[in-house]
This record gives C-alpha cells, sequence and structure tokens, in this order.
C-alpha cells in the first residue's frame, strides 16, 4: 500500500464551526480525575461492566487511573473497546454504565465513568504510544468487511489480533460510518473519530474507500475471502411524502450534519424547522441553533411522551433554546423556488387510539430550511439479490438477522452486527456485535480448519 | 437549657488550663507572636517550639502522604528544634505570659547531656515565667546525631538521669515527651517515672521515609537529591499513639499524668485520648493543616458530647475506657456475632462477597435468585457467567418500557447472603460495606457462658503451651 496521508489530517469542520462546538463535558485533569477515580467502590461484577455493551472493565481502569497507571488503563478499555476514546464522548451513559452505577442506590452522584474513561484516552493519545496491541501471527485467512462504521472497524481489530486478513470496504471517502459523519461534533469532533482509527490502522487493515459494493461485489468478495462481515449500517433519511420535498432549502439532518462535520458546511439561516423528534432530529436542531439559526423548532406528530429521543437529549436541546410543536403533521412544504415554510395540520387522538387530523387546524410555519429527520431506511437490500452458493442471508423488517452470540447469519460464511441488525442504536453497540463477529468469525474459520 | 453545664476547664500536674488543647512543640509555637494569635483563637496551651543552642535547618523540611485525594494524611519532617537565639524565645516566654497570664505557656527544652547545662536552661526557661517544662527526648532526627532527643529516650538509663537533673532544679512540673521509636514505650516511661517526672506526654515523631519519587529515585522531602529519615505524624499515627498512650495508662510503673499526642485532629480524637487517660492533649499537624481556626470546633463538639453524655467536667470521663482494653487471653471466646446484610439499604456493590471470599471465610453468596442455595459458585464462575451477557443501549422506541436504566431499587440477585452457619464474625464485610448500618453484626451466642482463653487454660482444657502461638499482632 502506498503511503497515506492520516485520516486526521484530510479533513476537518470549519474553524468557526469547531469553536462553536465545543466540548459538551470538558475533559477532567488530573487533579479531578484521580479523587474521582478514587470514589468509585471497584464493584465485583460491577453493574455498569454489566450494563456496558462492551462490557468494559469499568472498575479495573477506573483504579488503574487511581494508582497512576495511564497507560494500563487505556489498555484494558481498548481491550473491550477499540473505539473506547470515541464511546467516551458519544455514549448516553445516562443509560448505560452510569446509570447503572451503584451510587445512585443511596442517594449520591454516580462515577463520572465517561470522562474517566475519556482520560485515560486522551492520555494514550497525547503520549503517542502506538496501539497497545499487535496483530497475531498470520493465518493466511482473510476477511472482507463490508462499511468500515464502528461494527467493521471492531470486528477487524478482533480478526487483526487472530492474524486473520482484514479488507474493509465503504463508499465513503473515510472510516468511521456515523462515528466520522453523524455524532454530534460537540460530543465528538470528527478528527478525534478519525484519531482513533489512525491507531486502529496500526493493526495493519486495508481499507478500500469510495467503493459501493452492490450484490454482484458481494459475491465476489464471498468468493475471495474466507468469510464476510456486512457493517453497512442504515440507509437515508426517509422521505415526506409531500409536495414541495424536492425544494431547495428541504434537506435531511444527516446531510446537514455531515455537512457541517466535514467542512462543507458553516451557516444555516434564520428559521428552521426540524421534522420528527428522536435523537437525530435533537442533534440536528442543536446543531442548527449552534450554525446561527434564531428560531429552531422541532415538530413531531406525537407527544413528548412517545418520542424517541432520550430524556437528556430533550432536555438538552430545550437548554439550547430549540422549540417544540407536538402532536402536528406536515403535510405539505410551502414555497416558489426555495422553501418559505411548511404546512401543519394538528393531530388528536381518537378512542380507539389512533391519530387522526384535526380538522380545519391547518396552518404554516415560516422557515428557510427544513430539515427532515423521520428515521434512516434500511438498505440490505441489495442482500436478497445476491445469489450466494452457500445460502440465503436472512433479513427481517430491513433488518439483518443474527445469532447474537456470534454474528452468524443464516448464511454461515456471512456475519453482521451493527445498525444494520439491530435496527439504529448506538456506537458502543455496533462495537460490541462487531467484536462479538469478530471472535466468532475466529472461531468458525477454526471450526472449519479443523474439520478440513 | 441542658441541665448539665459541661465545662473545658482542668489541671495538669497543678497548672491551671482553660481548656485541654494545646499546641504540640512545633513550627506553630515558634514564637510569641503565634502563641498569642493562637491563644485568641481558642488555645489553652502551648509548648514552645523546642528551645536549645540553635541550629541550622535544611530546605526542604516536609513530605506527606495524601489518601485518596485528601491531602496530608501522614506528614513528615526533618526539621530540628529552634533555630532561633535561646535568649529571644525566652524574652518572648515572658512578653506571652504577661499578657495570657491564664493561658499554658509550656517550655519544651533540649541541650547538651551535662548537668549543668540542663540546670542552667531550667532555671532561665522558669525565670522567663514558663508554667512548666517538657523535656524533649524524642526528636528522631538530627539531634541524636549531637547526643540529644531520641538517642536519649531510647536510652532508659539516660532518661532517667537527666530526668532527674532536671528535678533537682526545676520549681514547675517537670512532663517527660516520649518517643515512639522503641520497641516497649513503658520502659522509658518508667524511667522517666524513676527521674522524678511530674507527667509524660506522648507520642514524639515516629521515624518515617514518606515515599520515593518514581522518576528521580530520590526519597522526600528532597533536600539537593537526597533526603534522611523523618518523623512522622498526623492522622495516620493516630492508632500508634493511642495504643502507646494505652500502655501507659495501664502500667502501674509508668502511669503519670499524659498529654496526648499524636493525629489529633478533631474533638473526636481528643476524646479518645482522654477515653485512655489523657488530662490534656496537643495537636501539631492538623494546625499546621488548617490553622489555628481548628480550635473552635475542638471546644464546641467535645462540650456538646460531655453535655450529651452527662459530663460535667473532662474528670468525669478521663480513663473510662482503660478497663476495656483487655489481654486477648482474657476475652471472652464465646462471644459470637454473624454479619446481617439488610437488604433495604443494600447497593449491590457485592464488595462484602468478594471481600469474604478472598479475604475471609467463603461464606458470602449471590444466590438469593437461585431456587436453593447455592455455596458452590464461585467468583470466578460468577465472572465468566457475566462475560457472556449481551448487553444492550436501551433505546425508548426498541425497547418496551423504555430506557429506564437508573434504578434506586437493588435487584435481588445483586444482593448477597450470608451463610450464618459458616460466617466467623470476623467483621470484614462490614467494615468494606460502602452504606453505613447496612451490615450489621448480630449476636447469636445468648446462652452461653462467657469463657476466656485464661479460664480455658485454668480448666486443662488446652494446654499451655499453644498460648505463645495463639495471637498473630503482637
Ligand atoms: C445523527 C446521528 C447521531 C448519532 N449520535 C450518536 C451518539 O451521540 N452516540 C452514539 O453512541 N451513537 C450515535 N449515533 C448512532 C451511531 O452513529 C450508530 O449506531 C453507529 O455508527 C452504527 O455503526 P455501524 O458500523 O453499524 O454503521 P455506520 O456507522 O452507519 O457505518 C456504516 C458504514 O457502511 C458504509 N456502507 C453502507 N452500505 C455500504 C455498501 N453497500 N458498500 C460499502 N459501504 C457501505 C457506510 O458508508 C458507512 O460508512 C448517531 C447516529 C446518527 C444518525
Ligand atoms: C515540622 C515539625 C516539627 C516538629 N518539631 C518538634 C520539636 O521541635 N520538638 C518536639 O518536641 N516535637 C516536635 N514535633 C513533633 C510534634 O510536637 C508532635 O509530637 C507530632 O507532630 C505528633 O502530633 P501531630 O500528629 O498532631 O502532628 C515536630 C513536628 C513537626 C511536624
Ligand atoms: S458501579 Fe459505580 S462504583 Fe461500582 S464499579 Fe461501577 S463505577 Fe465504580
Ligand atoms: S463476618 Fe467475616 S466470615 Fe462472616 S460473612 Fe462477614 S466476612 Fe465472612
Ligand atoms: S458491601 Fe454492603 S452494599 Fe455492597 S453488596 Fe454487600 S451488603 Fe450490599
Amino acid at each position: 500500500m502506498s503511503a497515506r496521508v492520516p485520516f486526521p489530517e484530510q479533513i476537518a469542520a470549519a474553524p468557526e464551526v469547531a469553536e462553536r462546538f465545543g466540548d459538551l463535558h470538558p475533559p477532567l485533569d488530573r487533579q479531578a480525575a484521580v479523587p474521582e477515580a478514587n470514589r468509585c467502590l471497584y464493584c465485583f461484577d460491577a453493574p455498569c461492566t454489566n450494563a456496558c455493551p462492551t462490557h468494559i472493565d469499568v472498575p479495573r481502569f477506573i483504579k488503574k487511573i487511581a494508582s497512576g497507571n495511564l497507560s494500563g488503563s487505556a489498555r484494558t478499555i481498548l481491550d473491550a473497546n477499540i473505539l473506547g476514546a470515541s464511546c467516551s464522548r458519544a455514549c448516553p451513559v445516562e443509560v448505560l454504565c452510569e446509570g447503572a452505577c451503584v451510587m445512585h442506590r443511596y442517594n449520591k452522584q454516580p462515577i463520572q465513568i465517561a470522562r474517566l474513561q475519556r482520560f485515560a484516552m486522551d492520555a494514550l493519545h497525547e503520549s503517542g504510544a502506538p496501539l497497545p496491541f499487535e496483530p497475531g501471527a498470520e493465518t493466511g485467512l482473510s476477511a472482507a468487511l463490508v462499511g468500515a462504521g464502528p461494527a467493521s472497524l471492531a470486528c477487524a481489530a478482533e480478526l487483526r489480533r487472530r492474524g486473520i486478513r482484514a479488507d474493509l470496504y465503504d463508499a465513503r471517502p473515510l472510516p468511521g460510518g456515523l462515528n466520522t459523519y453523524g455524532v454530534a461534533e460537540y460530543k465528538l469532533p470528527l478528527v478525534e473519530s478519525l484519531r482513533e482509527i489512525e491507531m486502529l490502522a496500526q493493526l495493519g487493515v486495508d481499507f478500500h474507500f469510495e467503493t459501493r459494493i452492490d450484490a454482484a461485489g458481494l459475491a465476489e468478495l464471498e468468493q475471495k475471502h474466507d468469510a464476510v462481515f456486512l457493517g453497512i449500517g442504515l440507509g437515508a433519511i426517509h422521505q415526506l411524502g409531500v409536495a414541495g420535498e424536492g425544494l431547495p432549502g428541504v434537506t435531511n439532518a444527516l446531510d446537514l450534519i455531515a455537512g457541517y462535520k466535514s467542512g462543507s458546511l458553516t451557516t444555516v439561516p434564520n428559521r428552521v424547522v426540524v421534522v420528527g423528534a428522536g435523537n437525530t432530529a435533537i442533534d440536528a436542531a442543536i446543531a442548527a441553533v449552534r450554525l446561527g439559526a434564531t428560531d429552531v423548532y422541532i415538530v413531531y406528530r406525537r407527544g413528548p411522551e412517545q418520542m424517541s429521543a432520550f430524556t437528556f437529549e430533550y432536555e438538552h436541546a430545550k437548554n439550547e433554546g430549540v422549540k417544540f410543536f407536538w402532536h402536528v403533521q406536515p403535510t405539505g412544504i410551502r414555497g416558489s423556488k426555495a422553501a418559505e415554510g411548511i404546512e401543519l395540520t394538528r393531530l388528536e387522538s381518537t378512542d380507539d387510539g389512533s391519530i387522526v387530523p384535526q380538522e380545519g387546524s391547518e396552518f404554516v410555519l415560516e422557515a428557510d430550511l427544513i430539515i427532515l429527520s423521520i428515521g434512516q431506511a434500511t438498505h440490505s437490500g441489495f442482500l436478497s439479490n445476491s445469489s450466494s452458493k452457500s445460502g440465503k442471508i436472512q433479513v427481517e423488517r430491513g433488518r439483518i438477522v443474527i445469532d447474537r452470540a456470534t454474528g452468524q447469519t443464516s448464511n454461515p460464511k456471512f456475519f453482521a452486527g451493527g445498525d444494520c441488525t439491530n435496527g439504529g442504536r448506538e456506537v458502543v453497540d455496533a462495537v460490541a456485535d462487531g467484536k462479538r463477529s469478530g471472535v466468532g468469525i475466529a472461531a468458525w474459520l477454526e471450526a472449519q480448519h479443523v474439520a478440513v | 437549657m441542658s441541665p448539665f453545664k459541661p465545662t473545658l476547664e482542668t489541671t495538669f500536674c497543678g497548672i491551671p488550663c482553660l481548656n485541654p488543647f494545646w499546641l504540640a512543640s512545633a513550627p506553630p509555637t515558634n514564637c510569641g507572636e503565634q502563641i498569642m494569635r493562637a491563644f485568641d483563637a481558642g488555645w489553652g496551651g502551648a509548648v514552645w517550639k523546642t528551645i536549645g543552642e540553635p541550629i541550622t535547618n535544611v530546605s526542604s523540611r516536609y513530605s506527606s502522604i495524601d489518601w485518596e485525594g485528601r491531602r496530608m494524611m501522614g506528614f513528615n519532617n526533618i526539621e530540628l528544634i529552634s533555630d532561633r537565639p535561646i535568649e529571644v524565645n525566652l524574652q518572648e516566654i515572658a512578653e506571652v505570659k504577661r499578657r495570657y497570664p491564664k493561658h499554658v505557656v509550656i517550655a519544651s527544652l533540649m541541650v547538651e547531656s551535662k548537668r549543668e547545662t540542663w540546670h542552667e536552661i531550667v532555671q532561665r526557661a522558669e525565670d522567663a515565667g514558663a508554667d512548666g517544662l517538657e523535656l524533649n527526648f524524642g526528636c528522631p532526627h538530627g539531634m541524636s546525631e549531637r547526643g540529644m532527643g531520641s538517642a536519649v529516650g531510647q536510652v532508659p538509663e539516660y532518661c532517667e538521669q537527666i530526668t532527674g537533673w532536671v528535678k533537682e532544679k526545676a520549681r514547675t512540673p517537670v512532663i517527660v515527651k516520649l518517643t515512639p521509636n522503641i520497641s516497649d514505650i513503658r520502659i522509658p516511661a518508667r524511667a522517666a517515672k524513676r527521674g522524678g517526672a511530674d507527667a509524660l506526654s506522648a507520642i514524639n515523631t515516629i521515624n518515617s521515609i514518606t515515599g520515593i519519587d518514581l522518576d528521580t529515585f530520590q526519597p522526600n522531602p528532597n533536600v539537593d537529591g537526597k533526603s534522611s529519615h523523618g518523623g512522622y505524624c498526623g492522622p495516620a499515627v493516630k492508632p500508634i499513639a493511642l495504643n502507646m498512650v494505652q500502655q501507659i495508662q495501664a502500667d502501674a510503673g509508668s502511669v503519670l499524668p499524659l498529654s496526648g499526642i499524636g493525629g489529633i485532629g478533631g474533638w473526636r480524637d481528643a476524646a479518645e485520648f482522654i477515653l485512655l487517660g489523657c488530662s490534656t492533649v496537643q495537636v501539631c499537624t492538623a494546625a499546621m493543616h488548617y490553622g489555628y481556626r481548628i480550635v473552635e470546633d475542638m471546644q464546641d463538639g467535645l462540650l456538646n458530647w460531655m453535655a450529651e453524655k452527662g459530663f460535667t467536667t473532662l474528670e468525669d470521663f478521663r480513663g473510662l475506657s482503660l478497663p476495656n482494653v483487655r489481654e486477648w487471653k482474657q476475652l471472652n471466646l464465646n462471644y459470637q456475632i454473624v454479619a446481617r446484610i439488610h437488604e433495604d439499604l443494600c447497593i449491590g456493590c457485592q464488595l462484602c462477597y468478594t471481600a469474604c471470599w478472598d479475604g475471609a471465610h467463603q461464606c458470602i453468596h449471590l444466590d438469593r435468585t437461585s431456587p436453593v442455595p447455592d455455596t458452590t459458585r464461585t467468583p470466578a464462575m460468577v465472572e465468566v457467567e457475566a462475560a457472556r451477557k449481551v448487553s444492550t443501549t436501551p433505546i425508548p422506541k426498541l425497547d418496551v418500557g423504555g430506557a429506564k436504566m437508573i434504578s434506586t431499587l437493588t435487584p435481588l440477585e445483586r444482593i448477597p447472603r450470608v451463610d450464618e452457619h459458616h460466617c466467623v464474625g470476623c467483621n470484614l464485610c462490614s467494615l468494606v460495606c460502602p452504606v453505613e448500618n447496612c451490615i450489621t453484626m448480630e449476636r447469636i451466642d445468648k446462652d452461653i457462658e462467657a469463657e476466656s482463653w485464661e479460664e480455658r487454660v485454668a480448666k486443662g482444657m488446652v494446654s499451655a503451651g499453644a498460648r505463645e502461638v495463639m495471637s498473630t499482632n503482637t
């Protein structure tokens, strides 16, 4: 492979954007980290570790911070979660490790696990030390990984540590999937995601960018490799299916977020409407505020109780000044040359629990930018077209069906993990899936080998 | 209004004291100006920074041990006695006594081991107006090289002889300050008593090396790349001090009025020293850490506690705990307690579980949700099961019940169970449990008569030879 420009040096958010998206949770310094680490009880079979999808040994890495063994701490984290730095910033810890911390049960603040994790990972990155793992002795076996998001990256790391070649194919020009292009910049800056992947690449991973795999491509990969991992994530944001959707001034959350994170977008107009109330919609709305919008509305078909965003994300949005319109349905987008407003109809619930438009309640909310965020579609369609000789890959409602413990699909040579299997969860879930799959692939290949 | 109006006023060898809180001979008592500010803050007395032929100190002089984010849990110094001329110190003693006649000023003294030299310094200190004398036989560094300090405290004959010389001259009470750097504190205490001492104070600092810098390999405190044995004090040394205080007070050959020193930082510590027989207490590290103002709560807290307990004077509780310290062989072997976990308080950290398995008697189990008690499951088995669990982020949209991770209720499977038949009542689990009163030790021996090892030997139930190996903590 020819020498390439390190990932973090290839693209970045514009400086004026970076400035407005400063750390939501600032880093701890040593004098704060050590007493916080000492506060951890060092629970046995710790609930925080159980709650972490990658089962990072939380008390172990925290006690290493307390003892001043920072390299050991980082290694403990990476051993369980190769994207430990990204996760320390991106994870919704309120419902994960910190939510499970026993401290809640006697009226104490939970241990700040994520910030401690970041402290250890930052220290590793600042030290300039290499990734604390070596690739395993080459076995001559190889796997193709479709997608280079968190699921594939974690899978690749496990494979490389076992001496199995990992070829990653991604449609995008840079690795990381939504970890790079999706997570809000005030949580995880794009360059930090790339920095972490650059480190992971020390295990000797082969990247093939700007390569979209279709049915034919998949068949080719199946033939060339001993196993295939599918980490393709989810697809585009759903369309509304209303008039005016094609007007300039109508975009979707993923494009907006990827745009400001990678430097191609630096401002938004004053009046912004975000359609949808999931975590992605919240991220888009907050991004709009920080990119200079003066009025940002989230419009949603249901009420706050039904929204899919986490409570703390909802609170965050309100604090940033985002306003909410509940129980309204978009029926059209107004505008001649560009979007000028969104037509909304109020909804009411009937006795049988269904929601119906309230007659005569139509109104227009003026807007210069309309951001759609009503869920990502699946894009696993091409899998059913693939005519694999070894069997069919079972897909249910767009999600690839796997054995949770090994990541294996109904076609034994294919493994899968991440958003394309779980319907869209978090980075850490994708890492956990990828890790289990990496171990699963190695075990399966070994069994094959023994059988031969 | 409380029916009692407790007072902290007391006397020490006939010296009236406004309260039992004295500053120990150390930097907080270096000069008159400091001591007068200390008296204004509420200290009842001060033992002047040891007076003798002025010395030269090194820089730096102190180092400390921090404990889990708290500073100076143990403190160490390599400084010597006062670096100020004797006459200056004595003039200032006179000045302080003139302005604060009701406050106690004790002159701490250390001079060459010559009779005339001691006679002279005693005379001068008393002429200056000191209420008493404290003989510093305890400084563990620097001075012993000069044949003073702990060099004296460690040799009972010197201790007795010098005390005798001082007593020949002294008109005020003579307090001998003991060094803990000996194998049995009673030996120098008895020597001091034989020499005629009126009182004792204990302890001085303990020989120490507080730590080594892992980058430079230099011990601290660093004096141009080198260090020396220091004297250890502060909260870390309190248990050692209490032990020595008790040993002195329980020994007929040693017992004298005692000023307790070592790790005292608050009224609780003071109460403990008094319960073991001390009449006054002395403080150094805590005052160096937080300043003279700490004495306010020492007074207030002790008075409130006294009122609560119904004590009017310090004498009402002085020494009350002494009869409760016994030799091991006199303890009741039939007293039996077991650990009990209060489920409503348990937070499920399972520290008791791992402590009992690895550090005690393997009688705490994680089997509350298994159909029958399972005492065969080891910690390693629990860990293997946990590693196999598949956990995911709970997403409101995807998971029924939503993302409600934060629970204030501990799940039953996380609450350990004590197998009371095998619990030996060692206390360990209740000591590691982070929640107050969550594990209590409950008595279960109700109907069995008390019986000690001594009694069992007397009855011929156990061979006397076994006695030698009984206690591991001598
Ligand atoms: C806006 C937004 C914000 C988010 N914020 C957070 C957050 O704060 N914290 C958090 O933990 N999670 C967050 N998530 C979720 C998280 O990003 C995903 O769960 C995670 O990235 C999933 O990883 P993955 O590897 O399964 O898929 P992805 O990250 O989606 O990666 C899939 C990769 O596969 C590539 N690909 C797809 N199909 C093909 C093909 N046919 N050929 C070649 N390449 C292909 C894509 O280009 C992409 O790079 C957020 C998601 C979004 C959308
Ligand atoms: C810096 C320092 C200097 C000291 N100097 C003397 C001294 O000159 N004479 C003396 O008798 N004790 C001296 N001590 C010992 C203290 O008086 C006291 O016995 C000891 O510190 C234990 O009390 P503490 O735990 O409250 O600090 C010194 C202690 C320290 C920390
Ligand atoms: S649950 Fe909380 S206290 Fe216990 S180990 Fe985890 S972080 Fe530490
Ligand atoms: S008291 Fe000791 S033996 Fe009994 S349960 Fe607790 S730790 Fe185990
Ligand atoms: S140590 Fe205390 S709180 Fe922790 S599991 Fe045991 S009983 Fe419960």
